[in-house]
């Protein structure tokens, strides 16, 4: 019975938790402006779809990762991923909410297009010091 | 190290103490794994006695969060006196709950002594969520420290209870313990590296329930 309680309360502190956390995430990179380099390369000019995602994620994959980066990136693919499973079931019902997960995804894209923009910028600081070595 | 380059290591002492036991407590897990085997009752005490200290210390560090948050109201000597208070009547239950059990009494009670403080500690936290939101805490480095310790901790809690509650399923469980223990070292790296400490956010845009 304890353990049950205990399991029910986790369950739910872990998902307000996770939740909070990937906002939190998106909330610090949304102020950062793309440069109009990672706007021509993923097609993101004033504000992002969540259709966009999976290609940007591509990109990202693409270019050597940093390992501060690869948590955040992780934790709001699993975000996508709920808000995914949240737009096709619940949202289907709620119109409010359908407009609440498109508007989370689209926010989701955005934060993978500004790793993206870190990543490049990393890339070319590496290739300058191998070149100036 | 992200946080000494970001020279934030003084400033969230606890926290990162608590960072560099866990990379000591890992580099001993392996040593005792490559001398004794990964089956072994040696590896299993070791890696049970030094998660109950790592949960405690972890706990302590949870305290000094509160005390940022609560920083401005000058209640330091009130969370520490809180923090204690409230660690011994965990031990307390835990000694109530394992009293009965006369094999292995200390193993048990250190066992479940730790399983309890990741409960504990996660309702802290989620205290300390409700606290932020409430004061309209706006460091955002402070947010995600605790955001990312709540996420911990249930992680933690909630595989504890299923292992309890479905013991067959431990075998799946177990092993992705190994997986939830990376998670708060990469988010705490990415808080220290990627934000400054002036950085700023309104937290009830974070909240699940809007307010």
């Amino acid at each position: 019975m304890m353990a049950a309680i205990i399991l029910v309360c986790s369950v739910v502190f872990l998902l307000q938790f996770f939740v909070s956390y990937c906002r939190s995430l998106i909330a610090a990179s949304i102020k950062q402006p793309l440069s109009a380099e990672v706007q021509d390369v993923t097609g993101i000019k004033s504000s992002a779809s969540g259709e966009d995602f999976a290609r940007v994620v591509q990109l990202l994959q693409l270019c050597p990762d940093r390992p501060e980066d690869r948590n955040g990136v992780q934790a709001i693919g699993a975000y996508f991923g709920l808000l995914g499973f949240v737009r096709s079931t619940v949202a289907r019902l709620i119109p409010t909410l359908r407009t609440w997960t498109e508007r989370e995804r689209g926010q989701c894209t955005y934060f993978a297009a500004v790793t993206l923009e870190r990543r490049i910028a990393f890339s070319r600081d590496m290739f300058a010091q191998q070149l100036e070595s | 190290m992200c946080a000494l380059k970001k020279r934030a290591f003084r400033r969230y002492l606890l926290l990162n103490l608590y960072m560099a036991c866990v990379v000591v407590s890992e580099l001993g897990r392996f040593k005792v794994v490559a001398e004794y085997g990964f089956s072994s009752m040696q590896y299993r005490y070791f890696y049970f006695y030094s998660d109950a200290i790592l949960t405690i210390f972890l706990y302590f560090a949870l305290s000094t969060l509160y005390a940022h948050v609560f920083s401005e109201m000058k209640a330091e000597r009130y969370v520490k006196m809180g923090t204690l208070l409230l660690l011994a009547g965990t031990a307390l239950f835990t000694y109530a709950v394992v009293e009965q059990s006369t094999a292995k009494f200390v193993t048990r009670f250190v066992v479940e002594l730790s399983q309890n403080l990741y409960f504990v500690g996660l309702v802290l936290t989620y205290v300390l969520w409700a606290a932020i939101l409430k004061l309209r805490e706006t460091r955002t480095r402070l947010i995600q420290l605790v955001l990312s310790l709540g996420v911990y901790f249930s992680l933690y809690a909630a595989n504890y209870a299923i292992r309890n509650l479905y013991p067959p399923l431990s075998s799946v469980f177990v092993p992705l313990v190994q997986v939830f223990s990376l998670f708060l070292p990469l988010a705490w790296a990415y808080a220290f590296w990627r934000l400054p400490e002036e950085a700023r956010l309104v937290p009830a845009r974070l909240a699940v329930i809007p307010r």
